[in-house]
C-alpha cells in the first residue's frame, strides 16, 4: 500500500475521452490489481488464523478439562478431549479448524456426534451451539453500531476538514480545530457515559440502552442508536478532520488546482471535482487502517449502552473461559476487517488509476 | 497521525536549541508539557501525596458509605477528609484511587510505547537497509497486524493467560507489539533515504559492516523523527490501557486504574456522576496533553507540518 505521492501534481483530469482500446487495458490492469489484492488477502487470513490458533492452543488452558464436570476422572477428561480433538497435535487442529471453515465439520463419532456447518467457526461446548450461529445472532448489533457510525463520521470529519480548510485561519476554522484535538483525546466511554447522563437520565430525550432489530422497527432502530452513531462518529470523526484539513491545504495548493481555476471552473467544482478527488485516497488509506479500531470501538460502545453484540458474546466467553468462542470470534473479526480492508483497497484502485500500475 | 505524509518528510536536522524555541512558542505544546509534567510527577510521588491527603488506595471504608452502598454526602461523599469524594460500595477514597489510577496509566502507556519503537525500529531499519524479501516480509507482515482486530484480540488472550503470568507485563507487551507497524514504515522510509547519503556510501565503502552503518550512522540520524513518533503514539497506548481496564480484562484489580474506575461508574452514573467524572477527566487531561505535546514536538521539528496545521 505505497501512499508515498499523494498530491504530487499528477493528479487525473476528470472527464477525459480515452479511446475503447485504452479502456480496455485499464480493465485488464485493474483485474490484475484485484487478483494481487485478493491472494494478499488470503495470505494475511491464513496467517492471522495460524498465529491465533497458535497463541491460543500453546497457552496451557485446557478446554476439555473446563467443560468435563465434576468428579473430572481422567476417563472421562480423555473421552472429552477425544470427542473435542484436543487429543490431536495442534498442526492438525489447526487443519481440521480451516477444514471446518471450508466444508464444516464433525464433533465426536457414532449417536453424540455434533454436526457444525460451513463455515464452522467451531462449537462451544459451554453454549451447545456452533460458534457461527452465535456470531450470526449477534452481528446485526455490532455492524449496525459500526456502519452508521463509519458513515456519519467520514461525512463529519471529511465535511468539517474541507470547512476547515477552505477557511482557514477564520473562527469557524479554529472551533473546528480545538474540538478537533478534543476528541481525539476524549475516549469513546467516556463521552458515552457523559451522552447518557446528559440526554438519556437529565433530558430524556433518547434511549439509553437496548437493541430493536432493523426488521421488527426501522424507526425504533435508529432511535436506539442514535447516541452510540454519534459518540462513535463524533470522535473518530475528530481524527479525519485533522487529516482532510491537512490534505486539502496541501492540494489547494497544487499547479492543477491552479490550471483548473485558469480554466474559469467556478470555485465548487474546483473543489468537489479536483481537489476532493486527491484527498479522499489519503482518507481512503486511513479508514482502511481504522477498521480494526471501528470493530473495537463497537466493543466498547456496546458496553456502554449495555447491547448484546459481538462484544458482550466476546465478554462473556472470557467470563465462561469458553476457548472456541473466543478463537472463533478474534478469527472472525479479523476476516471482517481484512475482507472490509479488500473493498476500501479496491474503492481506492478506483479513486486513483496510479495505484492499480503500482499494484504488487 | 498522518501516516500518510511521513513516508516523504525529510530527517528533521534542527538543532536542539531551535527546537526547544519553536515548543515554547507554541501555546498548546506549553500547555501539553506542563499538563504532563504535573501528572508524573504526582503518580511518581503517588505514596507521598495519598500520605497529605491521609487515604491509603486499599482502604476500605464502610463508614463513609450510606445503606445503599453509595458514598454518603452530596458529590459523591467530597468532604475535608475526601478531596474526591469515595468509591461507591468500597468507600475507598477516590483521590487515592485516581492519583494510584495514573501511575498504571502512564507506566503502562510509556513501556508499551518503549515496545513498539524497539520493534518498530528493529523492523523499520533491517527492511529499508537490506530492502528487497525483508521488505516485502515487513508489508506482509504490517498487512497481518492492521488486519489482526486488536482489541478483541486482547480481550481473548486476557482470559485465558495463566495466573502465574504477570498480567500486567502481558498488556504492556501486547498493546506493544500492535503498535510498532506505524514506527516501523517511518524507520523504513527514513533508512532508504539516508542509506544513499555521502557518509553511509563513505562508510561502506571504508569496510563498515552491515550493523555498524545501521546502528552508528542511520540510527543517530533518526532520533527526532522516533522520539516524535513515540510521544505521538503515547496517548494511543495509554488509551488501549483505559479500554482494556473498562472492559475489564486489563490491569488486575485491585490495582487502581482509571479505565476500571470508568467502568465501574457505569452502574453509578445516575445516583454518583463524580465517580465517573474525576478518572474521566484524568484520563482526558492526560491524553489531550499528551497530544498536545506530541504535535507540538512534530511542529517544530516539521515546519513543513507547522505551516500546514496554522
Amino acid at each position: 500500500m505505497s501512499t508515498t505521492d499523494t498530491g504530487s501534481g499528477t493528479g487525473t483530469v476528470p472527464g477525459a475521452q480515452h479511446a475503447p482500446g485504452v479502456r480496455a487495458v485499464r480493465a485488464r490492469g485493474y483485474l490484475r490489481f484485484f487478483g494481487g489484492r485478493l491472494l494478499g488477502m488470503v495470505l494475511v487470513l491464513l496467517v492471522i488464523a495460524l498465529i491465533s490458533y497458535a497463541v491460543f492452543y500453546l497457552l496451557p488452558a485446557n478446554p476439555a478439562q473446563l467443560s468435563c464436570g465434576r468428579p473430572c476422572t481422567p476417563d472421562r477428561l480423555a473421552q472429552a478431549e477425544t470427542f473435542m480433538g484436543y487429543d490431536q497435535p495442534w498442526w492438525r487442529q489447526f487443519l481440521s479448524f480451516l477444514g471446518g471453515l471450508v466444508g464444516g465439520r464433525t464433533y465426536g463419532t457414532g449417536a453424540a456426534a455434533i454436526q457444525c456447518g460451513a463455515p464452522c467457526f467451531g462449537y462451544s461446548f459451554r453454549l451447545n451451539q456452533p460458534v457461527t450461529e452465535l456470531i450470526l445472532d449477534r452481528i446485526p448489533v455490532t455492524f449496525s453500531i459500526a456502519i452508521g457510525a463509519a458513515v456519519l463520521w467520514l461525512l463529519i470529519g471529511v465535511g468539517t476538514g474541507v470547512v476547515s480548510a477552505l477557511r482557514r485561519g477564520s473562527l469557524t476554522d479554529r472551533v473546528l480545530m480545538t474540538g478537533a484535538v478534543a476528541g481525539v483525546s476524549a475516549p469513546a466511554y467516556l463521552v458515552g457515559l457523559l451522552g447518557i447522563s446528559l440526554f438519556g437520565f437529565t433530558l430524556n430525550m433518547v434511549p439509553v440502552s437496548g437493541y430493536v432489530p432493523l426488521g421488527e422497527s426501522p424507526v425504533d432502530w435508529a432511535w436506539h442508536l442514535v447516541l452510540p452513531w454519534l459518540v462513535l462518529a463524533f470522535l473518530n470523526a475528530a481524527l479525519y478532520t485533522r487529516l482532510t484539513r491537512g490534505e486539502m491545504l496541501e492540494v489547494m495548493g497544487e499547479d492543477y488546482i491552479r490550471t483548473a481555476r485558469a480554466k474559469g471552473l467556478g470555485e465548487g467544482r474546483v473543489v468537489r471535482h479536483h481537489a476532493l478527488r486527491n484527498v479522499l485516497i489519503p482518507v481512503a488509506t486511513v479508514f482502511g487502517l481504522d477498521l480494526g479500531g471501528l470493530l473495537g470501538g463497537a466493543v466498547i460502545t456496546e458496553k456502554v449502552f449495555s447491547m448484546q453484540g459481538l462484544g458482550a458474546l466476546l465478554l462473556d466467553a472470557v467470563g465462561n473461559l469458553d476457548l472456541q468462542v473466543l478463537v472463533g470470534v478474534t478469527l472472525f473479526s479479523a476476516f471482517v476487517i481484512v475482507l472490509a480492508n479488500f473493498v476500501v483497497d479496491l474503492t481506492y484502485g478506483l479513486l486513483d488509476p496510479r495505484v492499480r500500475t503500482r499494484a504488487g | 497521525m498522518s501516516t500518510i505524509s511521513t513516508d516523504q518528510v525529510d530527517a528533521p536536522s534542527l538543532g536542539g536549541r531551535q527546537v526547544g524555541r519553536r515548543l515554547r512558542a507554541d501555546v498548546g505544546a506549553v500547555v501539553g508539557v506542563v499538563i504532563v509534567v504535573a501528572f508524573v510527577v504526582v503518580a511518581a510521588l503517588a505514596p507521598l501525596v495519598v500520605r497529605i491527603s491521609g487515604h491509603d488506595p486499599y482502604a476500605y471504608d464502610l463508614a463513609a458509605l450510606d445503606g445503599t452502598g453509595a458514598p454518603a454526602g452530596p458529590l459523591g461523599g467530597i468532604s475535608a477528609g475526601h478531596w474526591f469524594g469515595v468509591e461507591p460500595l468500597t468507600g475507598r477514597d477516590l483521590l487515592a484511587v485516581v492519583v494510584y489510577g495514573a501511575r498504571t496509566s502512564i507506566l503502562v502507556g510509556l513501556l508499551a510505547t518503549v515496545v513498539s519503537v524497539v520493534l518498530g525500529v528493529v523492523i523499520g531499519l533491517l527492511a529499508g537497509y537490506f530492502g528487497g524479501w525483508a521488505d516485502r516480509l515487513l508489508s506482509r507482515a504490517t498487512d497481518v497486524v492492521f488486519g489482526f482486530p486488536s482489541l478483541i484480540f486482547m480481550i481473548a488472550l486476557g482470559a485465558i493467560i495463566p495466573t502465574w503470568l504477570p498480567k500486567s507485563a502481558l498488556i504492556v507487551v501486547v498493546i506493544g507489539f500492535f503498535g510498532w507497524p506505524p514506527i516501523a514504515r517511518v524507520v523504513r522510509g527514513q533508512t532508504l533515504l539516508l542509506k544513499e547519503r555521502n557518509y553511509v556510501v563513505a562508510s561502506r565503502a571504508a569496510g563498515a559492516g552491515p550493523g555498524h552503518v545501521m546502528l552508528r550512522q542511520i540510527l543517530p540520524n533518526l532520533a527526532a523523527t522516533i522520539i516524535v513518533f513515540a510521544t505521538i503514539s503515547i496517548p494511543g497506548k495509554i488509551g488501549a490501557e483505559a479500554a482494556l481496564s473498562f472492559l475489564g480484562v486489563g490491569v488486575p484489580p485491585p490495582t487502581p486504574a482509571w479505565g476500571r474506575s470508568i467502568g465501574d461508574a457505569i452502574s453509578w452514573v445516575q445516583t454518583d456522576p463524580m465517580f465517573l467524572i474525576f478518572p474521566g477527566a484524568a484520563l482526558f487531561l492526560v491524553t489531550l496533553a499528551f497530544n498536545l505535546f506530541g504535535d507540538g514536538l512534530r511542529d517544530a521539528l516539521d515546519p513543513r507540518s507547522a505551516s500546514l496545521r496554522r
